[in-house]
């Protein structure tokens, strides 16, 4: 157990496994890719979406069933299945992804508007505020700290996630999970998840920073 | 991308071994979540300085990649059914933890009050009046977990176990979307499932609260 971690570190430190093609900087870069351009997709679509359920109050419902439906959805399963569909794109990993992070950012977005009082969207109307004033002027800001818990909860999932990339043969640092089960090379396998949960843990820190730096004057929780 | 159903029908009895392997792994792991998670939870929502260590570090354990988990479980457990029921066990704690919390606090103070004042004994206290009043929030937990369980023991199919996840490994492979779209319906079907039986449960473990929505 002692010399696995040895052999860990020394993994990790080692300058020639940092360096090339298939060293750890380039894999980052790539898990980093995947991951972030996925999430923002999946923002693109799940924020309105979120946004619109949450001020017509129509949709709930679906909002509700799309977040079991999206946490029962094997990921493996869908990368596969959009693998064997497409064939050698990149289509499988990000739609994979992005089904992965839709259904958090919604719900949460949803939850975060439902959220805020109703004596308050009131008020913004006696005041004379538009519909489209009220939304973006008094429910979002309100409802900023949970829409932001579901975008850090998406990120984390989908890093965790991208991982499964490698299997169907893309790169990114599931690349040395799966070299390293295929060659029954545990030093390799843990590295490579090691850093994986580390990308995670630091992404959600600094998108918890950019939380903390934007929204500085609103208390950390509006439920 | 066709199903071929003749590969269905000659493969029945491989689907219901998979299927049935796949929720046992699942419940192994919310069982043995709840087992763990209940008394963690008591102590939480009792010693508030601990309430925060417990709660903040069964959400580091959250972030780490379930495939992560898995592989550093091998040199513990190897590639065996242990490793996937301890990683999915991982996985439950995060949400039963936060959930029984949650339901613990929500027990109003003016019926602990009364309990005692009664000359219930702490501990009667809990089994009886507490646990019972914060039973709707902890079967919230344990259907997200439950849920969340059956997704996730088919990434276990990368350490040579996964129930039904075996399914999109052999497809893969052999580059044929039958097995993949079987096991991915099988899957989205047992989570159906069990969310549906779990809410029975707790319409038949909670009478009160049918009550108080009749009257």
């Amino acid at each position: 157990m002692y010399e696995l971690f040895k052999n860990l570190g020394a993994w990790l430190v080692d300058g020639d496994q940092w360096a090339g093609p298939d060293g750890i900087g380039h894999r980052l870069a790539e898990h980093l890719q995947y991951s972030l351009l996925a999430t923002l997709i999946a923002a693109v679509i799940a924020l309105p979406l979120g946004l619109l359920i949450g001020h017509t109050g129509r949709g709930a419902f679906l909002a509700i069933n799309l977040s079991s439906f999206g946490r029962a959805l094997p990921t493996v399963g869908l990368v596969v299945l959009v693998f064997l569909a497409s064939g050698l794109s990149m289509w499988p990993v990000y739609i994979a992804l992005v089904a992965l992070a839709v259904p958090s950012i919604v719900t949460n977005t949803y939850a975060g508007m439902s959220a805020v009082d109703p004596e308050v969207k009131d008020a913004a109307r006696g005041q004379g505020m538009r519909g489209h004033q009220v939304l973006f002027q008094v429910e979002l800001p309100l409802a900023m700290p949970l829409i932001m818990t579901g975008l850090r909860l998406a990120l984390i999932q989908v890093v965790a996630t991208a991982t499964i990339a490698a299997y169907v043969s893309f790169g990114g640092l599931g690349r040395y999970v799966f070299d390293g089960l295929a060659q029954r090379d545990l030093v390799q396998v843990l590295g490579g998840a090691v850093l994986v949960a580390v990308v995670a843990v630091v992404l959600d820190l600094a998108l918890s920073a950019l939380q903390r730096a934007l929204f500085r004057h609103r208390p950390a929780k509006s439920a | 991308m066709t199903i071929d159903w003749s590969w269905i029908s000659e493969h029945t009895s491989d689907l219901t071994t998979l299927t049935l392997s796949h929720l046992q792994a699942a419940l192994s792991a919310v069982v043995l979540g709840l087992v763990i998670s209940l008394p963690l939870a008591v102590v939480a929502h009792r010693v508030k300085p601990l309430r925060g260590f417990l709660l903040g570090f069964s959400n580091v354990l959250f972030t780490i990649p379930s495939i992560a988990v898995f592989v550093l479980l091998l040199p513990v457990s190897g590639l065996t059914r242990t490793t996937t029921v301890i990683g999915l066990t991982i996985y439950t704690l995060v949400v039963l933890l936060r959930n029984t919390v949650e339901g613990l606090d929500s027990v109003p103070a003016k019926t602990k009050e009364a309990a005692k004042a009664m000359g219930t004994r702490p501990l009667r206290t809990l089994l009886t009046v507490e646990l019972p009043l914060a039973l709707p929030v902890i079967m919230a937990g344990v259907r997200i977990a439950t849920v969340m369980a059956i997704s996730l023991v088919s990434v276990a199919t990368y350490i040579g176990d996964g129930g039904l996840g075996q399914l999109f490994t052999d497809g893969f492979q052999r580059n044929f979307p039958t097995p993949v779209i079987a096991g991915v319906v099988l899957t989205l079907l047992l989570a159906l499932a069990a969310d549906a039986v779990l809410v029975a449960v707790q319409y038949v473990l909670t009478p009160w609260t049918r009550r108080r929505r009749s009257a």
